[in-house]
């Protein structure tokens, strides 16, 4: 797909984008993280047997509206979040950064994910996918209005849980 | 070998489950979370020997649908075959072994060997075989299609299959488990519930008898799942135990005994469910869908029956390694060790087939509120089921596990004491021994 550029949304404003989304998720400065959100923004974890659901008519990963992603950071900074707690440490990678579509209002992007996540005694894991973005731009600034994390695996399997923000 | 020389045996000298009704202990010796023998004898008492569940009739809508999975061990097709029969088999070519079917799910005119080019009908039978002339005058085609499992029953649309030709029918089998089955149907205006697409496959490094036990232990649910009661709290559901009742939870739950080792929690509700009791969490617009639910469920079954069906939560085992939440939503949930610490999980979500798009959407958001490996407790389940396993790596210097609460109790037994989960090891460990 050939999309044009437009004046209002560059790549490089799309990478610094991600580049510092990432930074914050792998330092888990969550809540700095849920500024970078729209007030109505979704985010979603499709199957891994069918990546490309809808999540009204299919069990998803995850498939948070804002109220529910609000409160998975308030869980996930919560020390009672035994499954990332001591917080795991992760890695992103990030690439193949493209703007998608331009509409009157929205930007979508896609780029390709690599995310490393270490804990103490258990295996190095790497979650590989694409993730998928719409952007809005709020007062100026460039926000994440719906982030969709695709896995490659073709199962969870030792993957385990997604109990971190992919 | 005797008792005394081979310690892994569970004979009189080495029980592996020990139970003192005098002296009100139960204990479980922690070897059986971690012994490759002990798991070795599971595979022939428990999955050679029980009903296993394989599918839902709703999974193989058309003639030809099939999915691959596997259960009690084996590689399996599960499918639909030309005139619409059920069957199941066993995806291995009769020739020299490869998988027929290699897609997780679809549907097929046949299946065909990769390997020689073998060709099955989807009832199994063998179609075509290149080069036939070069097989001798014994070889029949007609007995080498691809096998059936021995046993397939069904109670509901939910299929088992049994590899013990002399074991009891499924009905029996299931005893008191199917009144628990039918709670679950009963949502459905038709009787008729179907599995939703997107499945949750995953693994986790602990026995899978820790997640026959986690399945039903409200016990765990405070200090497991903090985060997500307090979600709920934030949420405007009223999660306090009421003042003075010694609860640990909102509510007075039971554990229950179903018999052949089948259990179930029944609790009554205080968390919503999308059948049909509403909580602030779906939303003031959801409000009179559900009370209509509700209205269909008592004009259909009774004030009473009604009430049964849409106030009482039920997590249910149906033993060995089915387990059918009937909570936020409803969960089928099946498991099988692949080694003494590690077992793969699969789970599917459940709902009436006459679900409007608003109510499956609804549905569907509740499971995730709770349930599956980004849901906001199931995570927490597998991390407390993976620090077991670590902590059992010291099962020669701390051999026993204590599972007697709640046994001083002279009423029934609450959902947060482990009368249920003493079901389960009883039978469990009656099996054991039988196939000592």
């Amino acid at each position: 797909m050939n999309t044009p550029f437009t004046d209002a949304v560059s790549r490089a404003e799309v990478e610094d984008l991600f580049y510092y989304e990432a930074e914050l998720l792998d330092t888990w400065k969550l809540d700095h993280w849920l500024k970078l959100l729209t007030e109505d923004a979704a985010y979603y974890v499709p199957p891994n047997d069918k990546p490309d659901a809808d999540h009204r008519y299919t069990l998803f990963t995850i498939a948070d509206d804002i109220v529910r992603l609000r409160e998975r950071i308030i869980r996930l900074k919560d020390p009672n979040c035994h499954a990332e707690y001591p917080p795991s440490r992760t890695r992103r990678f990030i690439t193949n950064v493209r703007i998608t579509a331009v509409e009157a209002n929205t930007v979508s992007a896609s780029a390709n994910f690599s995310i490393h996540r270490f804990r103490r005694g258990g295996a190095h894991q790497e979650f590989i996918g694409q993730y998928r973005y719409v952007l809005r731009r709020e007062n100026g600034m460039l926000k994440i209005a719906e982030r969709r994390a695709i896995l490659d695996a073709e199962e969870l399997g030792a993957l385990g849980s997604v109990s971190f923000i992919l | 070998m005797d008792d005394r020389t081979d310690p892994r045996r569970n004979g009189r000298n080495h029980p592996l489950v020990v139970e003192n009704r005098s002296e009100m202990s139960f204990q479980v010796r922690r070897e059986v979370f971690v012994s490759r023998d002990v798991l070795e004898r599971e595979q022939r008492a428990l999955f050679d020997r029980c009903w296993i569940y394989v599918g839902h009739a709703s999974e193989l809508k058309r003639p030809g649908d099939f999915r691959t999975r596997w259960a009690a061990g084996r590689p399996i097709i599960f499918c639909r075959d030309r005139t619409g029969a059920i069957r199941c088999l066993i995806n291995s070519c009769r020739h020299r072994g490869a998988t027929v079917c290699r897609e997780r799910e679809g549907n097929a005119r046949n299946f065909y060997c990769m390997y020689h080019g073998w060709t099955y009908n989807v009832d199994g039978s063998l179609r075509n075989v290149p080069g036939e002339e070069a097989y001798p005058p014994s070889f029949d085609k007609t007995k080498m299609g691809l096998v059936a499992v021995p046993r397939l029953e069904s109670y509901r649309d939910f299929w088992f299959l049994n590899f013990d030709r002399d074991a009891p029918d499924l009905v029996t089998y299931l005893a008191g488990a199917k009144d628990y089955i039918d709670l679950v149907v009963d949502q459905s205006p038709s009787g008729r519930m179907e599995i939703i697409a997107g499945v949750q496959e995953y693994d986790i490094k602990a026995n899978w008898k820790l997640l026959v036990e986690n399945s039903v232990d409200d016990y765990h649910l405070v200090a497991t799942h903090a985060t997500w009661l307090n979600y709920m709290r934030n949420s405007g559901v009223n999660i306090a135990p009421p003042k003075g009742s010694g609860l640990l939870l909102a509510t007075k739950g039971s554990g229950k005994d179903l018999g052949n080792g089948h259990l179930t929690t029944d609790n009554p509700n205080y968390r919503g469910r999308p059948v049909a009791r509403w909580i602030s969490v779906y939303g003031e617009d959801a409000k009179a869908d559900i009370d209509a639910i509700r209205s269909e469920l008592v004009a259909r079954l009774g004030e009473a029956r009604a009430a049964r069906v849409a106030d009482t939560n039920r997590n249910l085992v149906v033993f060995p390694n089915l387990v059918i939440n009937d909570g936020s939503s409803v969960t089928v949930r099946n498991f099988y060790p692949v080694a003494p610490d590690k077992m793969h999980v699969t789970a599917w979500a459940l709902g009436p087939v006459e679900e409007t798009e608003a109510q499956r959407a609804r549905r569907l958001h509740a499971f995730l509120t709770f349930y599956g490996p980004g849901g906001f407790a199931t995570p927490d389940d597998v991390a407390a089921l993976e620090n077991v396993q670590q902590g059992f790596a010291a099962w020669r210097d701390v051999e026993w596990n204590d599972l007697s609460r709640g046994m001083a109790r002279n009423d029934d037994q609450l959902d947060t004491d482990e009368g249920h989960l003493r079901v389960f090891w009883r039978r469990w460990n009656e099996l054991m021994e039988e196939a000592a």
